[in-house]
């Protein structure tokens, strides 16, 4: 790759080795984790990461936030299950591995479907019309139960026929190697779309829609499009869900899985290309392990997304990334400290309001188990006023630490960040 | 009869109740380099919305080489040959300068709503858009995204957003509001040089610019075109005096600018 | 008759409510460019916050001090949190309150519990407020109050007598929604708080330039927007039910009452609410299917054909869709609302 191409956005070597790593840490990954555990939720991060990326084509590629995008994948879903019965019941001669490529196009055509309404308003009308069609998909697939089973579902098996060169896709680590070998082609296909001439003019009607339209382009046919390409990766990774659990119930189109979509999407960082990469392993192991350990976990998750949205919004990857850029210029040693200052601080602060939450949740579910809980291994008794005025103490006391650390911490970055831009100043005046 | 560019012919805008373009025609012919004058309010801006296709006439015929454009969307018009630029700079701002010219060039190379080509891959496009960033003098702030620039930077990227597509006629909305004197004179260089064979419509207030840069001018009160011609004889034109050219600091601006 | 005279006060009372939901949301809406997603989860904790006084001290101080405890809530968060990320732009400012309603009803689920919570309404207000009798031999008649028992049943078998109800709490609804509705008016119109909001109705830069205190009003603004909703709240809790679901249900169906009725229009609300709350009602009331109408208009249909769900479906189940059907529709043949003015 010469040098002059890579100016125009071709990949360089850099990017070569960044997606070969990635790659092998895909395909190696069941060798190192090898419980059935872990490879379940392996197989779950392959499906989220796919799902949350073509989320990410809407919201942080083109500006647009989708409230219903589990609409796309849920009915990729259903349509995928049925056409595995199919498969099963000898009618429909397609092999199982390329079942991810049915709920694709199901994903596309309804998004050509639902998409031309939708994609003709933009920002907050635009919000609101995702939420009409999620609403409207959902209260349709209560109702008609051939096509989504009513409350059970729709149900299917994905060992099919005689196995192929010992592939039936029985065992999870099977289905695991096929589901990684999707996301990374489609990974690759969602990040190759950002480069083409589609994706960068929807990049530009993110910044500025009303200009685009003097230079040439319609903006709601380059956002309709590109919501018809995200609804058929949507719809690939509800084809791959299907695979996955062999069922399909009418809450993969629900409200709920497309909020999460939204959260761990924003969470993990919708201004980069990978921010939802890291939200979708935050997704499944948020909802697989988190889950597990406390009652409260939406209540803290929903906290964490208010605090981001307030201070870092552009997630998880925007802070790897300013901080990659901090050490770049060789300046990560002097923020390092207080990053452990706040660390402390905020975990004292933590415990305080979690050790609140907790105990107000055993007031509540644990009735039977009587009044004394193990929290962070120490033994409280819900009853006792020590306990609540030990927490609030603690709570306090935190909040006061974090709140003055964090200023502190701002004003220090702030002076790191205008050195830094100083330096870039004087590199582009040379 | 040689096709004028840019035609209006009984132009009427009304907001409501309030008429603003109340009747104005013109007829630009090829080439010309016109700049439209008038006091705050006439409705300059208006106007240029209303032949980029921003608004909708209330009444009345725009026509682009002959060819009627009057009620067309924003990305017919530009379509046909046509581009504006905006008072306020109007720009991509997570984008860098070169992703900005890249994005002004593409549909007039016909790559629409292309997603099975690399950008990367347009040798066309990429070279033009980089002819650009050396035409703006913006070789050091390839780049930069739009958002970082200084303003002048910024107005110097929005005339050349304006013309990467190749447009015949271009119009300019006060390309040079806000800058300082030495600023000024250097733009006025610049929009020469991108806007060579070009029909050019300027929006101007400094007198200067204006007298420097226009072949005609075109005066707008009230909605209505009082006055077209070169700037000799609408200098001397008794219903432009009266409105806007009869005050001592125009006469100053003129008189510096050496004309 | 009484059937449709009570279904269309039924629907005009869920109108009025989803009016004063809406009006909030419109409000808050056009100052200030947010399109409050946690407007609904305002109306559960009203809901909820009104419980837990009328156990402690009665219904009545519940209905006043709930709202304005909501209103606070309302503002604090303003304050603190969304006018952080008021810099950022509309999609920030529409997240933080998406995340607000998800940590409101995990919040809520936490403090009451999971279940839903029995809200009664005051005593005066739990029979009906009059009751339509409709008797064969005896025409339409007004009762208030309930009928009593023998009013309703004829000891002769051939004349038939129906005894509809009106709820009492449904017509203190509409009495609240009233009131409410003629407060904000005046308001608007005739005092100087009033001018200023209705400016930002469509010129909110102009506003700010004309040197008002924009945050505070902007706090303002959001707090009382809050507490309306919380006073719906309290009516819609003690009317309906009390549960953490509340919010979801009756959010989506006011979002889709601010899009076709025109973003940042209030009547354009209100005229939407009214539609959308009475259609609903009728639609839950009948019992008519697809396949009991073709049926019914001769043509035969195999038992295969009269089991397949799409068919059997009867108007009363389709009725939870038809707002979002409704909005479909607007978007295609109106977009810009029945009377909307500004984009969204």
């Amino acid at each position: 790759m010469n040098a002059s191409a890579k100016k125009y956005g071709a990949m360089g070597a850099r990017d070569l080795i960044i997606w070969g790593i990635a790659i092998v840490v895909m395909l190696a990954a069941p060798l190192i984790f090898t419980s059935s555990l872990a490879i379940t939720m392996l197989s779950q991060m392959g499906i989220a990461i796919v799902a949350c990326l073509s989320f990410n084509m809407l919201l942080g590629q083109g500006g647009m936030l989708s409230f219903g995008h589990a609409v796309y994948s849920g009915l990729g879903s259903f349509v995928a299950i049925h056409a595995l019965k199919a498969i099963g019941g000898g009618s429909f001669p397609m092999p199982v591995s390329l079942l991810p490529l049915v709920g694709g196009v199901a994903g596309l055509f309804f998004a050509v479907l639902f998409g031309f309404v939708t994609t003709k308003k933009s920002g907050t009308t635009f919000a609101m019309i995702t939420l009409g069609i999620s609403e409207l998909v959902f209260a349709a697939s209560l109702m008609m139960a051939e096509f989504f089973g009513g409350e059970a579902g729709i149900s299917a098996n994905r060992v099919v026929g005689k196995p192929v060169m010992g592939i039936s896709f029985g065992p999870q680590i099977q289905v695991y190697y096929l589901l990684a070998i999707y996301t990374i082609v489609c990974t690759a296909g969602m990040y190759a779309f950002t480069r083409t001439p589609l994706g960068r003019m929807l990049n530009a009607v993110r910044d500025n829609p009303e200009r685009v339209e003097f230079i040439g382009y319609n903006t709601q046919r380059v956002r309709y499009i590109s919501f018809i390409i995200a609804g058929f990766f949507a719809g690939v990774a509800g084809g791959m869900y299907a695979l996955n659990f062999e069922i399909a119930t009418a809450e993969v189109v629900g409200a709920a899985r497309s909020g999460a979509y939204l959260l761990f999407t924003f969470l993990g960082g919708a201004t980069f290309f990978f921010g939802p990469i890291i939200g979708a392993v935050l997704m499944v192991v948020a909802f697989v392990m988190l889950s597990e350990i406390t009652k409260a976990w939406l209540l803290y998750l929903g906290l964490v997304f208010l605090l981001m949205v307030m201070y870092a919004p552009g997630g998880i990857a925007s802070l790897i990334m300013m901080n990659l850029r901090v050490w770049k210029f060789g300046k990560l040693g002097r923020v390092l400290g207080w990053y452990a200052l706040l660390a402390v601080t905020g975990a004292v602060m933590f415990i305080g309001i979690a050790a609140m939450i907790e105990m107000t949740y055993h007031i509540q579910l644990n009735e039977a188990l009587g009044p004394v809980m193990r929290f962070m291994g120490v033994e409280l008794n819900v009853k006792s006023a020590a306990a609540w005025i030990g927490a609030i103490v603690v709570a306090l006391i935190g909040i006061g630490l974090f709140e003055f650390t964090r200023r502190r911490f701002a004003l220090h970055w702030g002076e790191v960040q205008g050195e830094i831009e100083a330096a870039i100043r004087a590199r582009e005046s040379a | 009869m040689s096709q004028y560019a840019i035609e209006l012919r009984g132009l009427h805008k009304s907001f409501g109740k309030t008429e603003i373009i109340r009747g104005a025609s013109l007829a630009v012919a090829p080439g010309e380099r016109v700049a439209i004058i008038g006091p705050n309010g006439a409705g300059k801006s208006t106007l240029f919305n209303l032949i980029s296709g921003r608004l909708k006439p209330t009444s009345g015929e725009i026509a682009l080489n002959g060819r009627r454009i009057d009620g067309m969307a924003p990305y017919e018009v530009s379509r046909l040959g046509l581009a504006r630029s905006f008072q306020v700079s109007n720009l991509f701002g997570k984008l860098s300068v070169f992703e900005n010219l890249r994005c002004g060039v593409l549909w007039s190379l016909g790559y629409k709503y292309a997603f099975w080509k690399f950008l990367a891959g347009l040798a066309d496009a990429n070279e033009r858009a980089e002819q650009l960033v050396r035409d703006l003098n913006l070789e050091r702030k390839r780049d930069t995204l739009a958002m970082n620039l200084t303003y002048a930077e910024q107005r110097a990227l929005e005339i050349g957003i304006t013309i990467a597509g190749g447009a015949s006629v271009v119009l300019l909305d006060e390309p040079t509001a806000g800058m300082s004197k030495s600023e000024t004179a250097r733009f006025i260089e610049l929009i020469r040089e991108v806007t060579v064979g070009k029909t050019l419509l300027t929006v101007e207030h400094d007198m200067g610019v204006v007298f420097g840069l226009a072949d005609k001018i075109a005066v707008l009160v009230y909605g209505e075109v009082i006055a077209f011609d070169v700037p000799e004889a609408v200098r001397r034109n008794a219903k432009v005096q009266e409105a806007y050219l009869g005050s001592v600091l125009a006469d100053a601006q003129a008189a510096e600018a050496g004309h | 008759m009484e059937f449709f005279t009570i279904s269309m006060l039924n629907g005009l009372s869920y109108g009025l409510l989803l009016f004063m939901l809406s009006s909030g949301l419109t409000l808050i809406f056009s100052m200030m460019g947010v399109l409050n997603f946690a407007h609904a989860s305002f109306y559960m904790v009203g809901a909820y916050v009104a419980y837990s006084i009328t156990r402690l001290v009665g219904f009545w101080p519940g209905l006043f001090i709930a709202p304005l405890v909501v209103a606070a809530l309302g503002a604090a968060f303003e304050k603190y949190c969304l006018r952080r990320v008021h810099k950022f732009g509309h999609v920030p400012e529409l997240l933080i309150t998406f995340g607000l309603s998800y940590v409101a009803l995990e919040l809520v689920q936490l403090i009451w519990g999971r279940t839903a919570v029995e809200f009664q309404p005051p005593e005066v207000l739990r029979g009906p407020a009059f009751t339509l009798i409709n008797s064969s031999i005896d025409g339409l008649r007004v009762v208030w109050g309930a009928a009593p028992a023998a009013m309703c049943s004829a000891a002769d078998t051939t004349v038939r007598i129906v005894c509809s109800p009106f709820p009492a709490t449904r017509g203190f609804m509409m009495f609240i929604a009233l009131i409410m509705l003629v407060a904000l008016w005046l308001m608007l119109t005739r005092t100087r708080v009033g001018l200023v909001i209705q400016s930002a109705l469509t010129h909110p830069e102009m506003v700010e330039s004309l040197g008002h205190n924009v945050p505070r009003v902007f706090m303002m603004v959001f707090g009382a927007g809050a507490g309306l909703a919380g006073l719906a709240g309290v009516i819609g809790g003690s009317t309906f039910v009390t549960e953490p679901s509340m919010a979801a249900t009756v959010g989506s169906v006011i979002f889709v009452v601010v899009v076709v009725g025109g973003m940042g229009s209030l009547a354009g609300a209100f005229v939407a609410s009214i539609l959308i709350g009475v259609i609903q009602t009728f639609a839950v009331a009948l019992d008519y299917s697809l396949a009991g109408a073709l049926t019914s208009m001769g043509v035969l249909l195999s038992p295969a054909a009269l089991d397949y769900s799409l068919l059997k479906l009867t108007i009363a189940q389709v009725a939870p869709i038809l707002p979002y059907l409704f909005l479909v529709l607007i978007l295609i043949f109106r977009p810009k609302g029945l009377m909307g003015t500004r984009e969204g």
